[in-house]
């Protein structure tokens, strides 16, 4: 008896620790916070598609540099303008790439750098204009070899 | 090391009222803080975090890094022509130094 109950506690153990560990595989597949990032950025506000174009390889062979264009359709003025846009990637380590700060003074709402990327994700771009609105653009790049090192 | 880091205008002569585009690139290994060494400990994080460019002492564009920037961050943007003076471009690294490069912009 005793051992038969045993039997039953040990699976059930095992069958905990294997939950556990799909659980837990599960949350290091699961996406990073990069849409509380987003939420906090904007507010809570929803940005609208639009008005943002990412620029960006569909294939990254090398995730440790990856060109990136950032551009938002504006007039640039004292009246309209882009005032940040800040760029996230939802399966990096961490969800924050880069913050652009522009002002009438940058002519362009356009920027370019090069970003590192883990694995295969969506970038997603949020432009916050100076009357408080945002917009948002998103692309997914295929990664090859990751970046971040590891 | 004093670090040079290299500017490109793409004018260096403009109109008031044109749009100027700056390439910059400087050498920094931007340890993003997620790697480990041989013996397995982590690299603690190090890199540029911040990075302006004033013309003529007014920020005209300016930008928050994080560590999914590659190594030797390259940089493009643009600036509209209003002045004459100096374009200067501040990196920010993580223990407070700075990495500063200078050009210079006429404007007609």
């Amino acid at each position: 008896m005793t051992s038969i109950l045993n039997r039953r506690q040990a699976l059930a153990i095992g069958a905990g620790v294997l939950s556990t560990a799909v659980l837990g595989m599960s949350e290091a597949l699961a996406k990073n916070n990069a849409e509380e990032v987003i939420k906090k950025f904007t507010g809570g506000k929803a940005p609208a598609q639009g008005r943002v174009k990412l620029d960006l390889p569909e294939i990254a062979e090398n995730g440790n540099t990856v060109p990136m264009t950032i551009s938002v359709e504006s007039p640039m003025t004292a009246q309209s303008h882009v005032t940040e846009v800040m760029v996230v990637a939802d399966e990096n380590p961490r969800p924050g790439v880069v913050t652009f700060h522009f002002s009438p003074a940058s002519g362009k709402a356009e920027a370019n750098t090069r970003i590192r990327l883990a694995k295969t994700q969506n970038i997603i771009a949020v432009a916050k204009m100076n009357d408080g609105s945002f917009f948002t653009a998103r692309k997914l790049v295929k990664v090859t070899i990751g970046g971040c090192g590891g | 090391m004093a670090v040079k880091p290299r500017i490109k205008l793409s004018t260096k002569q403009a109109k008031k009222g044109d749009v100027v585009e700056v390439k910059a690139l400087v050498q920094h290994a931007m340890e993003s803080g997620q790697r480990k060494d041989s013996s397995g400990k982590p690299i603690p994080r190090k890199i540029l975090n911040k990075f302006t460019c004033t013309v003529n002492g007014k920020q005209v564009f300016a930008a928050d890094f994080e560590p999914a920037i590659s190594a030797n961050p390259y940089i493009q943007f643009h600036f509209r022509a209003e002045e004459s003076g100096p374009v200067v471009l501040t990196w920010t690294d993580d223990d407070g130094s700075k990495i500063v490069g200078q050009d210079t912009i006429k404007v007609n």
